[in-house]
């Protein structure tokens, strides 16, 4: 599904991804892991399509296209959707205005017909059950004023509408209490199919407990430091990142040695 | 980013073609004869060109003002033509089948049916093409409350009485420089009269615009609404592409007796210059309601988003106690367009209350000022006045100015003011975008949503095109 070959990315000049590699098939769960600064968030944000980031080298390939050649909206309308670490606020938009014109978009790119607004509430109700949010929510303006579990669980309640082929989730997990963490899990738990990718970046292995990842990926310094089953992520728990940071630096230096 | 919405922004006015009609129009240049000759087209009594003439001797003593932050190249009021009315064989068309059908086509093309169109069905218009209204519906429905609702030039004719006895009662002909050009060379406009106690059954609506080559447009409008009486209004407008400047100097007259109620609404899309900042509608436009008796209300509601330059400050006196006065407005600006726009509530009765709410929007060299005068007089015992003003910029080279003026001489009385500026985050666009919302929809979402309290107050199907008119406008912007 998702392909990504020595990807180079730089902010404002400065290197941020420095060659990563990653597959990513149809069904699994990937965790990203790795330590503040490492490009976990970039990494992201690049697949989501923001432009502030630059790529210098590689290519992305997502179901067989050039994924970088696409706007952030058509990835959005082809199954793209990127669960945001700080989700925006938009004053004087409801939320329900938000989720059933990007559902719509993405029905309209699938030759699918538009829903109404009855038939739409009718179908976010259920998700809105499993978010454990209240219908309320909807008629607010988008993530004003809404606490930081709100805003999260807002994220994976526009996952579920929009029912993404590849979704991956940024720091979902951080700031939340250990009860809007299970809401969050079980949300995310549910979206699992053989037909969806779920990439999940997290600094924590927290959240891991709750969906269990298939493989986990430890991101240093823009690289793929290790890559590993589940039990990495218990490892990395156990251990911290410096251990995976020094082998880091030692491969590096032999790599430049070689 | 912001290419893409610099692109998004600079889409072609989509209203611009011109009509071709024949025009009757006076020769260019003011002096008393064009006045007498105006005066003389229209028939008009004795009192209308006594006033008229008043009103240009005092303009002759007069400078046009230039303390707005608007910048324009100066105007030649001696190249500009006082007067034109699309040419008639019987003295104007007596149904809508004797409409030029070229001016209906114009209707038609602006999304303005006249004929036959559905949601049409509840509302009058009395359509102003040029100079002289050319078609008035569902007259006779209103007559039958007692409405009188029909172009100036009839009202000067049919109700000579209660014209003399209103016209320059609220915005006198000495007023400021436009209106007192205005008062002498007004060509026409609407009348409305609402007798006491009736609740006008549906929306009043005038389609304004501005056709003829190098015609100012001089309109005069007059709304009377009698004791405990209510009427809502709207005022529509857009106007073909040209390159001239084109003057247009409006004066509107609100007056609301003992407990009466006035909502005045107005979308406005004049033609606002290409995107080099060539061309586009000169609006000088005074416009002002007086709360004359106690516990009546006027409201003005506002969306500015045409002319090169807006200049205009919808404005209420609050003469009668307990008199409430609203101004909501939008005003956006693209491109090189300017506009500084805002009220004055000039409070002078006991418990008089007022609320300002502006909402400006600045994009590509946009320049956007609000400007406002909240006044309590030392008779204004409790007045209140809450007022907020909200800027939004798109982008880097655009600019968004407020000017509040209070004064306040009654300790009693409570003034509040809120202001606050924004810009549209390339993290919003980004944020809708990722969702699979196209950046142009995205832009036109975050700024309905950033003005949603005043459309709210617009009536429903105005509400509609308000926010269709802010899509087209805006198409691309950000920063």
């Amino acid at each position: 599904m998702l392909t990504i070959r020595n990807l180079h990315v730089r902010v404002e000049g400065k290197p941020i991804l420095r060659g990563i590699d990653l597959s990513v098939h149809a069904g699994e769960v990937h965790a990203i892991m790795g330590p503040n600064g490492s490009g976990k968030s970039t990494l992201a944000h690049v697949l989501a399509g923001r432009e502030i980031f630059q790529v210098t080298a590689g290519e992305v390939t997502y179901k067989g296209r050039n994924l970088l050649a696409m706007t952030p909206e058509e990835r959005a309308r082809e199954g793209v959707f990127l669960a945001f670490q700080y989700p925006v606020e938009i004053p004087g938009v409801s939320n329900i205005y938000l989720l059933k014109a990007a559902l719509n978009a993405v029905r309209k790119h699938r030759g699918e017909p538009q829903l109404d607004a009855m038939d739409f509430l009718a179908r976010v109700k259920g998700q809105l059950k499993l978010m454990e949010m209240d219908q309320s929510l909807l008629y607010r303006s988008i993530n004003e004023g809404f606490s930081g579990g709100e805003k999260k669980r807002n994220e994976i309640l526009q996952m579920a509408v929009l029912e993404p082929k590849l979704a991956i989730l940024d720091e979902t997990d951080s700031g939340l209490d250990i009860d809007a963490l299970k809401i969050v899990a079980n949300g995310v738990s549910a979206m699992r199919s053989p037909d969806r990718a779920i990439v999940l970046v997290t600094h924590y292995q927290r959240l891991l407990d709750y969906i269990l990842p298939d493989y986990v990926h430890v991101l240093v310094q823009g690289r793929i430091a290790k890559s590993g089953g589940p039990e990495l992520a218990l490892e990395l728990e156990q251990r911290g990142y410096g251990w995976v940071e020094a082998d880091a630096m030692v491969s590096a230096r032999n790599g430049a040695q070689a | 980013m912001t290419a893409m919405l610099e692109t998004l922004v600079n889409q072609p006015y989509k209203h611009g073609f011109v009509t071709e009609i024949e025009m009757d129009a006076v020769p260019k240049g003011l002096n008393e004869d064009v006045i007498r000759m105006i005066s003389a087209k229209k028939n008009e009594p004795e009192f209308m060109l006594e006033w008229r003439l008043k009103a240009y001797r005092h303009w002759l003593t007069m400078t046009e003002p230039h303390w707005a932050t608007v910048r324009h190249p100066p105007i030649d009021y001696q190249n500009i033509v006082y007067y034109s009315a699309p040419r008639s064989k019987n003295d104007g068309p007596k149904s809508l089948d004797e409409v030029d059908p070229e001016l209906l086509k114009t209707y038609e093309k602006l999304g303005v049916p006249l004929k036959e169109q559905e949601w049409l069905a509840g509302v009058a218009v009395d359509a102003v093409f040029d100079s002289v209204s050319v078609a008035t519906t569902f007259k006779e429905k209103l007559s039958q409350l007692g409405i009188l609702f029909c172009s100036f030039s009839e009202a000067v004719h049919e109700h000579p009485d209660l014209v003399q006895r209103y016209l320059g009662s609220v915005v006198p002909y000495t007023d400021n420089f436009f209106a007192t050009l205005n008062s002498a060379v007004f060509s026409d406009g609407s009348f409305c009269y609402i007798p006491p106690g009736v609740r006008c059954p549906m929306e009043l609506s005038t389609y304004f615009r501005i056709n003829a080559k190098d015609t100012g447009q001089f309109e005069r409008t007059l709304i009377i609404a009698d004791k405990g009486a209510y009427v809502s209004y709207l005022e529509g407008c857009t106007a073909p592409m040209r390159d001239e400047n084109q003057l247009h100097a409006a004066v509107v007259e609100l007056i609301a007796l003992e407990g009466a109620q006035i909502k005045y609404s107005t979308v406005q899309n004049w033609y606002p210059g290409d995107k080099e900042g060539k061309g586009g509608i000169y609006n000088f436009v005074t416009k002002r309601g007086d709360c004359r008796e106690a516990n009546s209300k006027i409201s003005w509601t506002q969306v500015e988003t045409g002319s090169a330059i807006t200049w205009k400050y919808p404005s209420v006196v609050l003469q009668g106690d307990n008199s409430v006065g609203e101004f909501y407005s939008v005003a956006l600006t693209n491109h090189y367009q300017q506009a500084d726009t805002g009220t004055k509530m000039i409070h002078l009765g006991r418990n008089t209350r007022s609320t300002i709410l502006s909402k400006g929007i600045s994009a590509g060299h946009g320049q956007n000022a609000y400007r406002g005068l909240v006044k309590m007089a030392k008779s204004a015992v409790g007045a209140r006045n809450y007022s907020q003003c909200d800027s939004l910029l798109l982008g880097d080279k655009c600019g968004a100015h407020t000017f509040p003026y209070i004064e306040v001489k009654n300790s009693s009385a409570k003034v509040e003011h809120e202001a606050s500026t924004s810009r549209i985050g390339e993290d919003q666009l980004f944020y809708c975008q990722s969702r699979g919302i196209a950046p142009e929809d995205a832009v036109s979402m975050i700024v309905n949503g950033f003005c949603k309290e005043v459309f709210k107050e617009l009536p429903m199907e105005f509400a509609v095109e308000a926010q269709k008119l802010l899509g087209v406008s805006l198409e691309g912007s950000i920063g």
